[in-house]
């Protein structure tokens, strides 16, 4: 069990030293999506069904495809920089040493005292059951019903995105003078 | 568009299987694992396959942009339309046991059963079209060269 939880972390690490070493765009996207489903994996073992199958279906699947439809409008390849790394490589291992430092506060792993095991009392588990019905599934029923105002929000933020995307992105063929020139 | 045969029939048999497991994961969110924002990519990922292999005009045809842009803003008016439901009968907004009815509760789900249900519904047809678009917003433009 701890076995394929590191094992599944190190092919984890693996992949992501590997996309950034890339310089073919393609095969970048391919092991993106690649990380996405050991992700998913990952979340499985930590019994999080929900996260996990959202990570698959959007980390592997959308994002994939709209990487590609991407790339299908810029070039393959990408260009190699000329500047240092060095101070890129700075940046990053100072911020990545510090998110490991906030880590370190943090309670372990199934620990019965962390403050997420004795909040809310009586918990959502033993509430829910009562409270919808004899739903099973306390996920849903968290999401939907007692965080609805925030599931509300994110739908909205959806929308909003959207929007975005066919004001940025979309040609209006009503309007082809309109049209900027390829 | 694509001309190779093998690709396109794997594809024609594989997404009626997409689809069904999109409304199952959509229905079945409150038992199992899963939900409307999973259901809805699942959805659109079906959609989108179909328009990756036969063309942007052949998925245009089975679902028109000007549809999918009204299906957008569907889902969030059925989210909080059934917050609205609940304050009209008496309840706090998305406080879904104000939905409670008698009419065969044992068949139709009541209170906030059904309210999980009509919330997820909503998100599902906003995630659904927003990958949707997404998706045409893309594969709509030319390459630039």
């Amino acid at each position: 069990m701890n076995l394929i939880a590191f094992a599944i972390l190190a092919l984890l690490a693996a992949t992501a030293v590997t996309v950034a070493r890339m310089r073919d765009l393609w095969a970048a996207i391919m092991f993106t999506g690649i990380y996405s489903f050991l992700s998913a994996s990952w979340m499985l073992i930590l019994d999080a069904p929900d996260v996990a199958f959202t990570e698959a279906a959007v980390g592997a699947g959308i994002a994939t495809v709209l990487m590609l439809s991407t790339l299908a409008l810029t070039g393959k390849e990408e260009r190699a920089t000329t500047r240092s790394p060095l101070i890129p490589l700075l940046v990053v291992t100072v911020t990545g040493g510090a998110l490991i430092y906030g880590t370190l506060d943090m309670p372990h792993f199934g620990d019965p005292s962390d403050p997420i095991h004795l909040y809310p009392n009586p918990s959502f588990v033993e509430k829910s059951q009562e409270d919808m019905h004899g739903l099973p599934n306390v996920v849903t029923a968290i999401l939907a019903s007692y965080r609805g105002y925030d599931t509300l929000g994110e739908t909205t933020v959806v929308l909003t995105a959207g929007i975005a995307v066919i004001l940025i992105l979309r040609r209006d063929e009503s309007h082809p003078e309109q049209q900027e020139s390829p | 568009m694509t001309t190779f045969p093998i690709i396109r029939v794997v594809t024609k048999l594989l997404i009626p299987y997409i689809l069904l497991f999109a409304f199952y994961v959509q229905f079945h969110g409150d038992f199992g694992p899963g939900g409307g924002f999973q259901a809805g990519v699942i959805l659109a990922s079906g959609l989108i396959l179909y328009g990756l292999v036969f063309g942007l005009p052949a998925v245009q045809s089975v679902a028109p942009p000007r549809t999918i842009e009204r299906l957008m803003a569907l889902g969030v008016l059925i989210y909080a339309g059934t917050g609205i439901a609940t304050i009209l009968l008496g309840g706090k907004f998305l406080d879904y046991s104000a939905l409670e009815h008698n009419f065969y509760p044992h068949y139709f789900p009541s209170g906030q059963h059904l309210g999980i249900f009509l919330v997820e519904a909503g998100v599902g047809v906003t995630v659904t079209s927003v990958m949707t678009m997404i998706f045409y917003a893309f594969a709509g433009r030319n390459s630039v060269e």
